[in-house]
């Protein structure tokens, strides 16, 4: 059975607005469809990568799941059961990490708010211990246990937050831009602690993020949301067929020359003795390569793979 | 025991602001000395104002100075700290805990006003000791107990009627215009600007009846033996009544909050 699993989920909201232009009290209602007809489910054990622009309502989203917000369409249910309804029972089997807020109390050094995570989630003493130990030693958090929260740095703060989400075994945890404001180290090895931490015990992952790299490192599958409707739900690699995006072949010419002409690829760029040619990604470089070759005087080569950005981008502009 | 746990590190994180505490039980004692003169010029007057002596009144006044932060009469305490968190959304991450939000607050209040207690409580108190002859303890263990009894159920009272303020910032974003007017009713009506037994009637009775009178007359006359034997324990069953109300109150504001309201920021 999926973990996961929306059907036509929506949610809108109601906002109040003053007319423009008009100078009276009255306010328009507007409604914001933020989630629109969202359908997908997730099985246990998958890493998925939940991504949109800005607005694109994946906050809603992840706040629907954790039961925070109430859907105003379609059917949403969590390991069995519908998150607003069982919000708090549901809180013992997820944990969620917020990039932009804390879950750890400010005043508290990190031992103390991992301590009192133990008796809200009533997690057994021995176990508690064993995962505290685990996690304390794959984030490098040994010699932070006894600093207050508010002295950390952003990414010795969400080690902390990451921990705090874990310590009562989540079956799936829900990440909502954890590496925003981190920097490429960290990113690094957050990334690989949260694969760890899927391939040993199996957590389910579902993110949000900004940082495309984040979704090349850790998810086999992203969903792609744009004005709260779905825009894509497969694998990575499909998304590049999808986006039709193209590679491009980098020619050195030895000396200055034309556009050329090749058949299957057709010239975006030409700046001197350097031209730059594009073609589909799922084809052949080797006979482009081989026709340029055999018509002109060629000093150098290489290939650029599509980047995912544009891929996404193409697909954003599209919807 | 949670609930213990979350009181005590609200103790301590008060206790880290020793500054405060110190200017605080300064102002206190000041104003229990303005008080207290003010109340025995009264007293001269009319020296058996609503049933007290002079010297009832300014052990009064020196009730009312220790209990003025420890029952939080103005406002203040853990429902601030949730007011704002409901305005910059981070109450999300205090609902989707699997506890009830209300024993946390209502745990780390108690924190607060133990800590409260322990400072500007007892500093002003002993001062008052010190300086009038006139202030007294309470006459006997009944009074001594009871009092301690019915503080409790002051600062659950007043934990109760500030979280429904604190909640309106679920609507209105922003719960200072409300916390300002509830202040206002409470320092009026708790006895704090003046014994509601000096108020005439009618205004006396009703006074006496709503919950404000938790926070400072009630304690107050439990320590004064005003009320003793079975009225006592209709002093203390009155303030449970509305400890009922207000807080199945809250629940319900809570509830409604969370199933209709929206949770700020992404
Ligand atoms: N409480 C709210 N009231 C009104 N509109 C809201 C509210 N919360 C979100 N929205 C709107 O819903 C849409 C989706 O917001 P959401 O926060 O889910 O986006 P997001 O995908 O997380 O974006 P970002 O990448 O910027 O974090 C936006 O248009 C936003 O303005
Ligand atoms: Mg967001």
């Amino acid at each position: 059975m999926a973990l996961i699993d929306a059907t036509d989920l929506s949610r809108t909201f109601v906002v109040r607005r003053k007319d423009a232009g008009r100078r009276s009290l009255r306010r328009r209602r507007e409604e914001v469809h933020a989630v629109h007809g969202v359908t997908f489910s997730v099985e246990p054990g998958e890493m998925v990568g939940y991504i949109g622009p800005n607005g694109a309502g994946k906050s809603t989203t992840i706040k629907m799941l954790t039961g925070i917000l109430v859907p105003t369409g379609g059917r949403l249910t969590v390991a069995g059961v519908e998150p607003s309804r069982h919000r708090t029972e549901l809180a013992r089997r997820i944990g969620v990490v917020f990039g932009q807020r804390t879950t750890l109390w400010w005043d508290l050094p990190l031992r103390d708010s991992f301590e009192l995570l133990q008796k809200i989630y009533a997690i057994e003493p021995a176990r508690y211990r064993e995962n505290l130990d685990a996690f304390v030693t794959l984030l490098e958090l040994g010699d932070l246990l006894d600093t207050p929260v508010r002295q950390l740095s952003l990414g010795q703060r969400m080690r902390g937050d990451i921990t705090a989400a874990l310590l009562h075994d989540p079956e799936v945890l829900y990440l909502d831009e954890p590496t925003i404001g981190l920097d490429v180290v960290s990113k690094g090895r957050l990334r690989e602690f949260l694969r760890t931490l899927n391939a040993e015990r199996g957590t389910t992952l579902l993110l949000t993020t900004h940082d495309l790299q984040d979704i090349e490192a850790l998810c086999d599958r992203v969903i792609v949301i744009d004005h709260g409707t779905l825009a894509y739900d497969g694998t990575l690699a499909g998304l590049h067929g999808r986006g039709g995006s193209m590679r491009t072949l980098v020619v050195d010419l030895v000396d200055e020359a034309p556009a050329i002409s090749v058949p299957g690829a057709s010239v975006r760029r030409v700046e001197g003795p350097r031209q730059w040619l594009s073609f589909p990604a799922d084809a052949s470089a080797a006979p482009v390569v081989a026709a340029v070759a055999a018509s002109y005087a060629v000093a150098d080569l290489s290939i650029q793979e599509p980047d995912i950005e544009d891929v996404i981008r193409e697909l954003y502009s599209r919807s | 025991m949670l609930y213990v746990a979350v009181a005590t590190r609200t103790f301590r994180r008060y206790s880290t602001y020793v500054g405060a505490t110190v200017a605080g039980i300064f102002t206190n004692s000041v104003f229990g000395v303005i008080y207290s003169f003010a109340y025995l010029a009264l007293w001269d007057q009319r020296p058996d104002a609503g049933g007290y002596d002079g010297s009832d009144a300014v052990t009064y006044v020196w009730i009312g100075q220790a209990l003025l932060m420890t029952v939080a009469v103005w406002g203040g305490g853990t429902t601030d700290d949730l007011a704002e968190r409901i305005r910059t959304g981070d109450v999300a991450i205090d609902l989707y805990r699997p506890v009830g939000m209300m024993g946390w607050y209502l745990a780390g209040d108690l924190g607060r006003a133990a800590y409260h207690l322990l400072t500007r409580g007892i500093g002003p108190t002993v001062l008052a000791w010190l300086l009038f002859d006139q202030f007294d303890f309470p006459g006997s263990v009944q009074a001594a107990l009871g009092f301690v009894l019915s503080l409790v159920l002051a600062v659950v009272t007043s934990f109760a009627i500030r979280w429904l303020v604190a909640c309106s910032a679920f609507w209105l974003l922003d719960q200072s215009g409300l916390r300002m007017m509830a202040g206002a009713l409470a320092l009026f009506f708790s006895g704090m600007a003046l014994p509601l037994v000096i108020f005439p009637e009618p205004w006396r009775t009703i006074a006496l009846a709503l919950p404000w009178a938790s926070y400072l007359q009630t304690p107050a006359d439990i320590w004064l033996g005003k009320r003793e034997g079975l009225d006592l324990l209709a002093a203390l069953a009155q303030q449970g009544v509305w400890i009922a109300v207000l807080l199945g109150l809250g629940q319900l504001v809570l509830r409604s909050a969370t199933r209709k309201v929206v949770v700020q920021g992404g």
